[in-house]
């Protein structure tokens, strides 16, 4: 599966109570979706690495966006319910969407949790794969969306376009 | 002894498992076969009580036994550190303390 080269249409519902669509972060100069879950180790180990980012870069205007497409029939823990109760419990800052479909997650090409992609204001593809380069935060050296992040608030094409991402997989519907 | 090593190959979490074991296990000057099984499909998660990737069990004991108790599953398995951090693969603590 390829990943997509512009942002999917979407209109979702958040843990928030609210629906999301997409043209409801039309004034954010970069917006990060995120493929997520709730169950598995990979999220849990980096999810508040996400939620710092969200904080650091909210007042820039930047807005990361979780979206979970897991199917919950076959793994109860991702649930809609079981999301609601996740992200109070992690204190998300960001949105994070229920993909009952599984079109938004098909539409991005995702393969892992997590698995960022980040769009410029054109909503544009300029940075896709892995958060850092280390599940441990305190070995992280590289730290790839962070960099992509700034390199697209100032402009500039992000220093690495493209990293494998490290996770579970998306669990689809057979 | 017996040391199974059981794990789901969607999962990226065995590769890291199976050194910190063979380290431990070399450490510890402890040769024995280990039973390596793939899980593949729900049926097998179900027949071998599989929480998760990766599951290793001494003697029919689970290195993390709190973890094992969950739902079998194809998924990566979420270990509980001793020191309150969650982790896709068990520690070197938990490893150590398993083997006699």
């Amino acid at each position: 599966m390829s990943v997509i080269e512009t942002a999917p249409t979407f209109d979702l519902p958040g843990v928030d109570g609210r629906t999301h669509r997409l043209e409801d972060y039309a004034d954010s100069p970069v917006l990060v979706l995120v493929q997520s879950c709730n169950h598995c180790p990979y999220v849990i180990a980096w999810e508040g690495r996400i939620n710092d980012l969200q904080k650091e870069f909210a007042d820039r205007g930047v807005r990361i966006v979780a979206i979970s497409s897991n199917d919950a029939e076959a793994y109860p823990a991702d649930s809609f319910e079981a999301m609601v109760a996740h992200a109070h419990e992690a204190g998300y800052v960001f949105d994070y969407l229920y993909d009952e479909s599984q079109e938004v997650g098909r539409a991005l090409g995702s393969e892992r949790t997590p698995e960022a992609f980040v769009f410029d204001a054109d909503r544009r593809l300029v940075y896709h794969g892995a958060v850092d380069d280390n599940r441990e935060e305190s070995l992280a050296t590289a730290h790839y969306l962070r960099d992509a992040i700034e390199a697209t608030l100032a402009g500039e094409t992000p220093p690495i376009a493209d990293t494998p991402p490290v996770g579970c997989t998306v669990k689809w519907r057979s | 002894m017996r040391i199974e090593f059981l794990f789901w190959r969607e999962c990226p979490s065995h590769p890291e498992a199976k050194e910190l074991l063979l380290e431990v296990l070399a450490e510890r000057g402890i040769e024995v076969p280990i039973e390596w099984r793939e899980i593949r499909t729900h049926e097998d998660a179900l027949a071998h009580a599989f929480p998760g990737s990766p599951t290793i069990r001494v003697d029919g004991r689970d290195v993390d036994p709190a973890g094992a108790e969950a739902a079998p599953s194809l998924s990566c398995r979420i270990y509980r550190l001793p020191d309150g951090r969650v982790s896709p693969v068990p520690s070197r603590q938990q490893l150590e303390e398993a083997l006699p």
